[in-house]
Order: C-alpha cells, then structure tokens, then sequence
C-alpha cells in the first residue's frame, strides 16, 4: 500500500461523519427505510455522553467523477432527472427507480451523493492516518448496481468507497457484510477483482431478498476464492450466528491479508426485525464491532471503517445497535443495564411500539425455536462449505 | 424456447482413430464428460463418455497397468447409434429424452453435421434461470384452490402494488389434491404489504413467515 503524507501521526482514535443533510435520504413517511435511525442513535449517544461534539465530521458530497467509480453516467443522468421531476415512474423503471421499493424523490442524486460523500469522507480520515477508526452510519447501500437502484439503494457508497481506496491509496481491501440481506452488489462490482475480498453473512436466499448470495459463488477469473457468502437459516439465533462470523471473519483476513477492513453494519438480522426472519439480539451487536476492532489492529494497524445498511425496526433495534458499533470504537466500555431514561421518555410518545428500556434484550425475547440443533448444524456446515478452499491452502 | 437458444456451440469431438489416452486428455483439459466422435464430414458417427473410458480401463488398484489399452482408438469403445437432437427441438422436449433415456448429453445435429451439444447440467441451469433466482427477488410461495381464474386473482394483488413479477411456477400440493401452490418470485425487497394484502383477499401465504410464526 502506498504511504500517504499524514500516515504516520494518527490524530484521533475514531471520527463520526454525521450531519443533517443524511436525512434527506428519505422516500416517504410510510418507507421502511427510514433514516430517523440516525437522529435517534446520535440522540442516544448524546444521552449516554458517549459521542464527543470535536468527533464529529461533516460529511462531503461525492463529486460525480467519484460516483463514476461505482456507477455508469447513463443512470447516474437518470437519476439526477429523477431527483427534479423530470422523468416518470416507467421511465426510471429500467433503471430500478420509481418502484414500490426505490420511489422516486426530490433531489434524490444529491441526498444519494452526500451518503457516498460521508463513506468516502470517512476512508480519507482512516488512509490517511487522521483516524484510525471512521463510522458513517447513512452508508451501507450495499444492493446498488452499476446501472440500476435496487433493494432501497440508489448509489452504492461501499463500491465507490472500495473503487476510491484502491485508487487513491492502492489499498487491499476487506469488506464484510453482516445486513440480514445478501451483499450483492458490492459482490457483483468486484466479482473478479482479486485484491477486494467480500465477505456477507445473510439469511439464506430461498424466500428472503435478494435470493443470491449462494455458498457456491466464489468469485470468477482471477477474483475467484475472494467471495464469501454464509447464507444462515431462517430463525437462527445469537450463538450460532457468533459462531459463524467469528470464524469466517478471523479465517479469512488472515487468509487475504488486507489493508483495510470495511463493516457494512445492518442491522436487520434482530428478532424484531419486520422484513427478516433471523432470531438475533442485541448480543450479535455488540459482539460485530468488538471482534472487527480486534481483527482491524491485529491485521489492519487499526484501520477499520463501518458504515450502516439494513434495519427496519428503528425504534427497538437501530439506535442500540449502532451506539454499540461507536463505544467499541472509541475503547468505551460496553454500555450495560438501562437506557438513558431522558431518551426513553423523549422518544416513547412517538414510537408505535413500547421502547426495550436496557441496552441488552430481555430474556425470553421469543418462544423457543423447535429445530434449532438443526438449523446450527445445518449453518455450521455452510461455514465449512465457505472456508473449505482456503482450509485447503493452509493444510 | 427451443434448443438453438441454449446449446453450446463449441463442441470438442474426436475422430474414431483416436486413441483412448488422447480423449482422456481431452476430458481433463477441458473439464466436460461427453465426446462426439465424427468422421471427416463433422458427421456424428458416435459417442465416448467419461464412463465408456473408465469401463474400458483396468482397475487403478492393479499392480501392473496395461498401458496398450491407452493406446486403442475410440472405435472400440464408442456408443454408435446414439441420441441426437435438432436446433430447433423444444427444450421442454429434450428434457423428457434426457429423462427417459437416461442420457447426461446430446449431440445437436442440423444439415446432417454436428453443431451444437446440450448437457444435463446445460438443461439445470437453463431450469434457474426460468425461475428468476439468479435476479435479486424475493420469493414467495402461496397455496391457492385449483379453479380457473385463480392466477389473475392473485397477479391482481402483484398489479395494485406495481411490483414486477420475475417469475411464476404453479405446481401440485402434494397435502391437498384440490389445491395448487404457486411459487412467485417479485422483484422488491419489501414484500410485507403484498403479502398483507395477498391475506387480506384471502390467500394462504406459505412462505415467508411472519417473524415470530412458527416453523
């Protein structure tokens, strides 16, 4: 990797890029994907005192030729006529926009391209040393393709992101995607690209969106043993989720040797959760950052970038979650027992369900699940399915 | 669709002069398992596969190997009087033969010369295709009586919510003689209010399940 001026004095242990105009991510009142998860988790961090004022960046807009990286102009045109009402929902229906899934709103090019600035405004602190840590949590946009939305993502920032550090700093790079949903499109932009592994954990694609993201694809020509897909059962539960990402995710960078990891953070695979069918609880989201953090010093000096995705509960779920991803960050200890009670009573009257009070999920959440012995043996053998090559190489 | 649109149309074949080492050769530096054999015309006039070599070769586990049988041309071995198909067959058609037959490829013939070849692995993945499940989808599955009209019933719901449909596969409830299930794949990641409304009319709605329903 090319060393860059700065490389050397690192001047924050971690950056938050966060401003308002990231809300304007937003398609209707009725979208499940609903940005307010973000107002709700920096108002959380607020309460806790856990989110210093001096650590948070303003994130940039991509320039064009940024979003160029990830994306052909032809859409990117469409878009940005979409974004000022100048063409119809058929019109942008080729190109996946004006659907139940991505409708069409205002300045949608310029909402789309602040989330793409702020993940790329986060890799510009961590290559160039001025952090070591960066969390974007309006990125994540992980179902976005080279010509067309999909799946509620209009750019997709982790592509451009990955395309950007590979330009700008000749990076290797790691990225693992932990949404509930299969991480296809940053999978598809660099299929055959050997020197950016992809890593997606999900909930197998039999019924849920997209359906890909099989064990068996592998990546192609010269990319190929540098895709991993995990597809896990339906109503999998925390253990044997752990057990999965821990292993895969320690087997692998030590397998790739990267540069740099990138988290796509989802946070769709909890219980609650109403597009998915996964049993995790807030232990999975304590646990994704811990071992990324530890895995990032081990192999990366540190350099570690987490962004958001999925995650339709953004009441119970989201906020939680995501604290969690920034106290592991900055080394704050793990926040345990109840929620600051100002967030609660501010945020109460307006949730239509009832707040979870403490930062761990009660117990008995959910009745027991019947064949759990079988959907942990069957997921642990789509692990060894997974790692069989390169456990191959190193025996 | 009909079997032009799927063949492969570069074939590997040999002559049945060759000898039995260099269709093994063949077979390993190409990775398939069939082998046409033709003469000077490029017309068919047999067939080796991996197993006709095998059958043909002395058990590895013997202590002295025969390596003049490496030497024998095809002739001896090949499968004459094999099953061939037309670019123009149906697919659907070319399915039953591989079925009935037992057959794992066939040699597309036109004009009397080989021209294309279809595999039983060609035909699979032609079969993902159809379904969708290679285009970002959901998927979902509904048990609905077999009665005419049930179909339009149902793609009504699809139409309200402007959601475009990848695919439709309707096959027999193996539980109830008198009903269908429908298998539909539909391009959106939401599919929480189709399957309300799809409820709402009255549809039972296999799959998926709510969260928190039981196995």
């Amino acid at each position: 990797m090319a060393k860059y001026a700065g490389h050397e004095t690192v001047d924050k242990n971690a950056v938050f890029i966060y401003s308002d105009n990231q809300l304007g991510y937003k398609f209707s009142d009725t979208h499940p994907f609903n940005q307010k998860r973000l107002t709700l988790t920096v108002d959380l961090l607020n309460e806790l005192g856990a989110l210093n004022k001096v650590d948070i960046v303003e994130p940039r807009i991509a320039t064009d030729e940024e979003i160029l990286l990830g994306h052909d102009s032809k859409y990117m045109d469409i878009v940005k006529k979409a974004g000022r009402g100048e063409i119809t929902n058929e019109q942008g229906e080729q190109y996946g926009i004006g659907t139940e899934d991505t409708p069409i709103f205002p300045f949608m090019h310029e909402a789309s391209a602040h989330i793409v600035g702020g993940t790329l405004t986060a890799c510009d602190y961590v290559m160039q040393g001025k952090a070591k840590h960066a969390a974007n949590l309006g990125g994540g946009l992980h179902h976005g393709f080279k010509g067309r939305a999909s799946g509620f993502c209009i750019y997709n920032d982790s592509t451009v992101a990955i395309k950007y550090m590979q330009q700008k700093y000749n990076a290797r790079v790691l990225y693992i995607d932990t949404d509930a949903h299969h991480g296809d499109g940053v999978q598809w932009s660099f299929y055959d690209d050997p020197d950016v592994c992809t890593i997606s954990i999900h909930e197998t694609g039999r019924y849920l969106f997209p359906g890909t993201g099989n064990v068996t694809e592998r990546g192609t020509g010269k990319g190929h043993g540098t895709s991993f897909n995990l597809p896990i059962d339906a109503f999998t539960e925390d253990e044997s989720f752990l057990d999965i990402y821990e292993t895969a995710f320690r087997e692998i960078v030590e397998h790739f040797k990267p540069d740099v990891i990138l988290t796509q953070n989802g946070a769709d695979a909890h219980y609650f959760d109403p597009l998915t069918h996964l049993y995790g609880s807030m232990k999975i989201y304590k646990e994704i950052p811990r071992i990324a953090h530890e895995l990032a010093h081990e192999y990366c000096d540190g350099r570690w970038i987490a962004v958001g995705g999925g995650g339709y509960d953004i009441w119970r779920v989201v906020p939680r979650a995501w604290s969690l991803i920034w106290t592991e960050m900055t080394d704050q200890k793990a926040p345990d027992g109840p929620l600051p009670s100002a967030w609660l009573e501010k945020w109460q009257p307006e949730s239509p369900v009832t707040l979870i009070p403490t930062w761990m999920d009660p117990i008995n959440m959910y009745n027991e699940v019947p064949r759990k012995v079988e959907i942990t043996e069957k997921n642990h053998q789509i692990l060894e399915k997974a790692l069989y090559m390169i456990r191959s190489i190193q025996s | 669709m009909i079997v032009e649109e799927i063949m492969n149309t570069t074939v590997f074949s040999l002559k049945p002069s060759n000898t039995i080492k260099e269709a093994v050769q063949l077979l390993k530096k190409e990775q398939i398992r069939h082998l046409p054999i033709t003469n000077e015309a490029n017309e068919v006039i047999g067939l080796v596969t991996e197993r006709d070599i095998k059958n043909a070769l002395p058990s590895s586990l013997l202590k002295i190997p025969d390596e003049g049988i490496y030497d024998q041309p095809l002739e001896n071995i090949m499968t004459k009087n094999i099953i061939v198909g037309h670019p123009l067959d149906f697919v659907e058609e070319i399915a039953i033969i591989f079925y009935e037959h037992r057959i794992g490829c066939l040699p597309i013939i036109s004009g009397g010369k080989l021209v294309g070849i279809v595999t039983g692995t060609d035909l699979l993945y032609n079969y993902i295709e159809l379904t969708g499940a290679n285009k970002p989808s959901s998927h979902i599955e509904i048990r609905v009586p077999d009665i005419v009209g049930i179909l339009f019933e149902v793609t009504k719901v699809f139409h309200k919510h402007h959601a475009s449909v990848l695919s439709v596969l309707v096959y027999p409830d193996k539980e109830f003689d008198e009903m269908k299930i429908l298998s539909i794949r539909v391009k959106i990641m939401n599919p929480l209010s189709i399957i309300e409304d799809l409820r709402k009319e009255g549809f039972d709605v296999l799959w998926p399940n709510m969260p928190g329903m039981k196995l």
